[in-house]
């Protein structure tokens, strides 16, 4: 008797601090979303006001013009979009395809060449050759300057993820279940894809989804490697934005036309307004994926 | 030798399914690690990078000869080292915080919400910056400053000011999600240590100190021992985007990957960044190992190899 009751008073922090870490957490919660709020309302104001009166929390007359700017003047922001839609989609499923491909013949116990390729992986974790002979190779040797591919391939070499797959593999997939296929006769590319991948996809989808938020959010391989405007992603349309509003300002300061330029063109709320648009797929789905985010995390770090 | 070729035979399926990734692991980084040679080159685009001469040490002779060096090595330690330690208390802190809250629903909030920051890129990251420290609009320039009489501040000339905010920025990007790789480690302490605990007459503190810390560090140390090992790397992004590549803030902000990049892509400097890219992987290697070994002392299964 006295036990459960000593049980439940072990969980329970007493009152007054609880209500103090729930303060604390309320806190540090507003700390993480009220910059996101104050990027929203400055996409959501008025320049004239915003000039005037600076950056608020809350916009004091709603006004959409950025938003309508944005979609008008849409060939930017819609070849970006489909730049990195692409991008994100051809290299989500290679780069989970590959993925497996590599954490497949890893995982069988009877493949003589195991440790040899499990040491082709490691090296790679341990040592990198950096950036500037891996630059100098994808511009002068495989001459990808404004191309896709230069997006894509780079994101395809993830050591740490096959391991993770690797680790899957050998957790879920039964020994007796690719045995019994063999014995039916099974190729063992059927046997990879009909059996053992459908029974994997838990960590296919966190991987999946790893990778397509690395896609998204990559900006460090269109600075390198993109020149031409028709190729730009929606991070590096903002980093040019970010730049070149500073340039504007420096460039046209005092001459007259900066007043004009701003009565066009709203560039302050525009901005804001072009990281909201790009970050709302992301916030969007992340709700209803954070399980799956956690879960690859821990798993990683339990087995990495 | 036989038995190899017939191993090859017997399993070219498995090996078939091997050779794509494995050659885009070729390419992107067993080629570049052949080619920090070029560090040795004095590169010209006449010859080619394979057909320039060999250069000796002059590349790093120069390299060393500036102060450059010297700066960049100081402020990457310098800042991951700040942020290795706060970070792990941070986050530790948190997650035990986080395990408190009774609530299922309310916990799972506060999850959700502290994770978050760490799914914008650090191109988003530098406009949240950006709209708090904008010269004339910026909300703390703007409204919360002039409170304490500074007016028309423009941090991006002040570089003493950036050390602070570049380790908020990181602090409020990464704290939320290191706390859940703790948060799983203390999920998985036995619920009968604290029974006992409390039968003992432990209060919440003591259980804190005597059992959930102690059963921590060993996932701290080796998460720590790990992240000593990328010492010599820094998070490109917070100190190239969220600084705005700002001329002025250089003294306080340039790190190793900065430098190496201004050097490749803007300067057209490559003897200088070839050196200080060879500098980097070849000081980042030992240290990756000496952490490893490190870490394999102190217990054999967390070790990477």
């Amino acid at each position: 008797m006295t036990k459960t009751t000593n049980v439940k008073a072990y969980q329970q922090v007493s009152g007054l601090a609880g209500i103090g870490l729930h303060l604390l957490f309320i806190v540090f919660s507003l700390a993480c979303i009220l910059p996101l709020v104050l990027i929203v309302a400055i996409s959501l104001s008025n320049e004239k006001l915003l000039t005037l009166k600076g950056y608020k929390f809350w916009p004091e007359e709603i006004d959409w013009s950025a938003y309508r700017y944005l979609f008008n003047d849409s060939e930017t922001l819609f070849k970006a979009y489909g730049v990195t839609l692409t991008v994100t989609f051809v290299g989500t499923i290679l780069a989970v395809l590959l993925i497996a491909l590599y954490a497949y013949p890893l995982f069988r116990k009877d493949f003589p060449f195991k440790k040899a390729f499990n040491l082709y992986l490691l090296i790679t974790m341990l040592f990198s050759g950096g950036l500037v002979p891996f630059y100098l190779f994808y511009i002068n040797y495989l001459h990808l300057r404004d191309s896709l591919i230069a997006l894509i391939l780079p994101g395809l070499s993830n050591a740490f993820y096959i391991f993770i797959t690797r680790t899957f593999f050998q957790q879920t997939v039964p020994e007796e279940m690719i045995e019994s296929g063999k014995l039916d006769g099974a190729s063992e590319w059927r046997i990879f894809f009909q059996l053992v991948l459908p029974i994997s996809l838990p960590v296919l989808a966190t991987i999946g989804l790893f990778t397509t938020l690395m896609y998204w959010n990559d900006w460090f391989n269109s600075l390198l490697f993109i020149n031409d405007t028709d190729k730009f992603s929606l991070q590096y349309v903002m980093i040019q934005m970010i730049r070149q509003a500073e340039f504007f300002k420096n460039q046209l300061a005092g001459s007259g036309v900066a007043l004009l330029v701003q009565e066009t063109v709203p560039t302050e709320s525009l901005r804001m307004a072009m990281v909201v648009v790009s970050i709302g797929p992301i916030l969007f789905v992340y709700p209803f994926f954070q399980k799956y985010f956690t879960k690859g995390l821990t798993v990683g770090a339990i087995k990495g | 030798m036989v038995r190899l070729g017939r191993n090859v035979v017997k399993y070219r399926v498995l090996l078939l399914m091997l050779l794509p990734p494995a050659a885009v692991f070729f390419i992107n980084c067993y080629i570049p690690m052949f080619g920090i040679f070029i560090a040795f080159k004095n590169i010209n685009y006449v010859d080619g990078i394979l057909g320039s001469p060999w250069a000796g040490w002059s590349n790093f002779r120069f390299l060393f000869a500036t102060s450059d060096a010297w700066r960049v090595t100081v402020n990457t330690i310098s800042y991951n080292a700040a942020f290795i330690v706060t970070g792990l208390i941070l986050s530790v802190a948190v997650a035990i915080a986080v395990n408190e809250v009774r609530s299922r629903l309310a916990s799972r909030f506060y999850q959700t919400v502290m994770i978050m920051p760490n799914f914008l890129s650090m191109v988003v990251v530098s406009y949240i910056v950006y709209a708090f420290l904008h010269p004339e609009y910026g909300f703390l320039v703007k409204h919360v400053l002039p409170l304490f009489g500074y007016s028309d501040v423009n941090a991006y000339m002040h570089p003493q000011a950036w050390p602070y905010i570049l380790w908020l920025t990181k602090m409020w990007h990464s704290v939320g999600i290191g706390s859940v790789i703790y948060l799983a480690a203390i999920t998985g302490i036995s619920e009968e240590l604290y029974e006992a605990a409390v039968m003992d007459g432990a209060g919440k503190w003591q259980q804190i100190v005597r059992i959930t810390l102690p059963l921590l560090t060993p996932v701290m140390v080796i998460l720590t021992i790990l992240n000593l090992g990328g010492i010599f790397r820094s998070d490109f992004g917070l100190f190239y985007h969220v600084t705005l590549d700002s001329g002025a803030l250089r003294s306080t902000t340039d790190v190793i990957d900065t430098y190496v990049y201004r050097g490749l892509i803007q300067l057209n400097d490559l003897g200088m960044s070839s050196a200080a890219n060879f500098y980097q992987s070849v000081v980042g290697f030992f240290l990756v190992i000496g952490a490893n070994s490190l870490a394999r002392r102190l217990n054999r299964d967390t070790a990477l190899f």
